[in-house]
């Protein structure tokens, strides 16, 4: 169920994934060495450009990744495939792009 | 027969692709008995009806494969006292083909998916032209001599849990083939071979989960190829676009 573009964008999609959370979990347990309260993050994200694009590339990383993931897992445990099983990959990584973009842009935004 | 022959209690599948159980024999135990000797002697003993598969004997053809103990073995070459549970074996057809009768399968899909897995030679030369001299030390050749070994007794398909789960899929034998060719100096067509494994079938199936690698009767890997034809289509992709 896996072609070399579907290999292709997940191998790469992990490439920055890496990277991505390794970041991310420095930065938070940087951040709350002092005992930063939620505030005083959100004052240090929102509005901030580089923020946006490091977790806005983060969720599309996550929801391409998981979506060929989980796409593998019900083809070989269920045993959908066709059409049915290109909506619900697309729809698995539609649903994790509007809720990681909701909760970047709550972040990130002012 | 004496009483001190020691009886086994063997369990055979019997049955067609509709379904079917398991049905038990006492088979004397001898000295040096093979798990094919054992089907065998059923079948001239005590079920002439029973249908197996086999043909040399020796290790060569890759026919007489089946599940024993629910494990894919070449049954020629594996002894009774190897694989022996208690005083019970139990002998099935290979997992992921379609059952004919009993102990024999269908093997059309495990070859269809040779071909299409451009697992056939794609010529570089005519009849005409002199025969090409491959140096037997370069890499390439060596790595494709890894894989020759093949004897297509599908112990490896039946037991790679990606078949099991995903029908398309081309399996470990087959991409073996193709990463042999791939690397075969006198292949024409390499292209057509990665393009051929690139599919929805195709390597990037594979889990690397190494039951084809540990189940091999002739010690093959074709884990290792599958990884191979993975890099190479990747570098394709790149280069490529394919």
């Amino acid at each position: 169920m896996l072609d070399i573009r579907l290999y292709m964008l997940q191998r790469l999609s992990a490439l920055f994934m890496g990277p991505f959370v390794l970041i991310h979990i420095a930065v938070m347990i940087y951040a709350i060495q002092g005992g930063l309260s939620t505030g005083e993050i959100l004052g240090r994200t929102q509005g901030s450009v580089t923020w946006f694009l490091f977790y806005a590339m983060f969720v599309i990383a996550v929801s391409v990744h998981s979506a060929i993931g989980l796409r593998v897992i019900v083809h070989e445990f269920l045993g959908l495939k066709g059409f049915a099983l290109s909506t619900l990959t697309w729809t698995i990584c539609v649903v994790l792009l509007f809720m990681g973009g909701r909760a970047v842009t709550a972040v990130t935004m002012l | 027969m004496s009483d001190s022959v020691k009886l086994m209690d063997v369990a055979i599948w019997r049955g067609d692709a509709t379904g079917g159980a398991y049905e038990h024999f006492e088979v004397p135990a001898q000295e040096s008995q093979t798990i094919l000797d054992v089907v065998s002697w059923i079948q001239q003993n005590q079920d002439a009806n029973l249908t197996y598969r086999y043909a040399c004997r020796v290790g060569m053809c890759g026919s007489c494969a089946m599940m024993v103990n629910e494990t894919p073995r070449w049954t020629c070459r594996t002894h009774v006292k190897k694989v022996l549970d208690g005083n019970k074996l139990t002998v099935a057809p290979l997992r992921n083909l379609p059952v004919i009768k009993d102990l024999a399968t269908d093997m059309d899909p495990f070859f269809d998916k040779w071909v299409e897995a451009e697992g056939v030679h794609h010529p570089s030369k005519t009849r005409d032209d002199a025969i090409e001299l491959i140096d037997p030390k370069s890499s390439a050749r060596v790595e494709a001599s890894t894989g020759i070994e093949c004897i297509n007794c599908s112990i490896c398909y039946a037991a790679c849990d990606t078949v099991a789960g995903n029908t398309d899929y081309l399996g470990p034998a087959a991409l073996q083939r193709s990463w042999t060719l791939y690397n075969d100096a006198r292949d024409a067509d390499k292209q057509g071979i990665l393009d051929a494994v690139s599919g929805t079938g195709g390597c990037h199936n594979c889990h690397s989960q190494g039951s084809c690698a540990v189940h091999c009767p002739n010690d093959l890997n074709p884990m290792k190829a599958i990884a191979g034809l993975k890099r190479a289509t990747a570098m394709s992709f790149l280069k490529n676009g394919r």
